[in-house]
């Protein structure tokens, strides 16, 4: 579930990657940290499948919404990772204009 | 249990390995400016190879960093000494590096084959003429 949900973040901003007009946005920190995570799961996942055989594919219930909530909080912290580094790299200038305007208002 | 250990020394290896790679190509830029050569005005057909190294070390980097969370989550990594679980208990520390060795290796493995592969469709795509810009619908 945790690798479902991490493969699905992957897609969803390497979609928007595609179609993004300028970098301004930083669009491939996600998409590399959250393929990078995918790959990893991935090379666990094929381990569980040899040890667990189909059983891998049917977990608990309770195993289940575990993962989920594991795998929601990795893509929240994935884009929290990402938030960082846009607002400290600030392609756009915008940290910089708000900043300069507080000290301006002063 | 510590397998993201593996990737995140990868990772350490293909960042430097990546500046190292930078500072060579900007030094061969220098000389090529030093010695007045002519200005390159063909667009360039490959990723330089730094710049390949530092897409593999962000997929590292990127993995290892929520890799380490997942483990936090399940209680093997703790923020005091000595932060691994498994290192209190000389069997669990075997199995750790037994994991480290299969599991953390084959982690390396896949995201290094898959690197190679989009590197190499990369140079394939950079090669290719520029496509038509894509017509609006009517």
């Amino acid at each position: 579930m945790t690798l479902l949900i991490c493969v699905f973040a992957a897609i969803i901003f390497t979609i928007k990657w595609y179609r993004r007009k300028d970098d301004s946005m930083l669009l491939g920190v996600p998409c590399v940290c959250f393929w990078g995570a995918s790959l990893m799961w991935l090379g666990d996942a094929i381990f569980g499948y040899a040890e667990d055989g189909a059983a891998f594919f049917e977990p608990e219930a309770a195993e289940m919404l575990n993962d989920a909530f594991l795998g929601l909080s990795v893509v929240a912290l994935g884009m929290i990772l990402w938030l960082v580094i846009l607002l400290v790299k600030d392609p756009r200038g915008v940290v910089k204009a708000s900043l300069r305007k507080k000290a301006e208002e002063k | 249990m510590a397998c993201f250990l593996v990737t995140a020394a990868e990772a350490v290896v293909v960042t430097v390995a990546a500046r190292v790679a930078k500072n060579r190509e900007m030094s061969a830029e220098s000389v090529k400016l030093e010695k007045n050569a002519e200005i390159e005005t063909r667009r360039e057909n490959k990723l330089p190879w730094s710049k390949k190294l530092m897409i593999l070390a962000s997929l590292l980097w990127g993995g290892a960093f929520l890799l380490c969370y997942e483990h936090i989550w399940h209680g093997e990594v703790v923020p005091w000494f000595p932060f691994l679980t498994a290192m209190n208990d000389p069997g669990d520390t075997a199995e750790m590096l037994h994991e480290m060795s299969t599991v953390g290796v084959t982690m390396a493995v896949i995201v290094t084959v898959v690197w190679a592969i989009m590197m190499f469709a990369a140079d394939k795509i950079m090669a290719r003429p520029d496509p038509e810009p894509v017509k609006a619908a009517a």
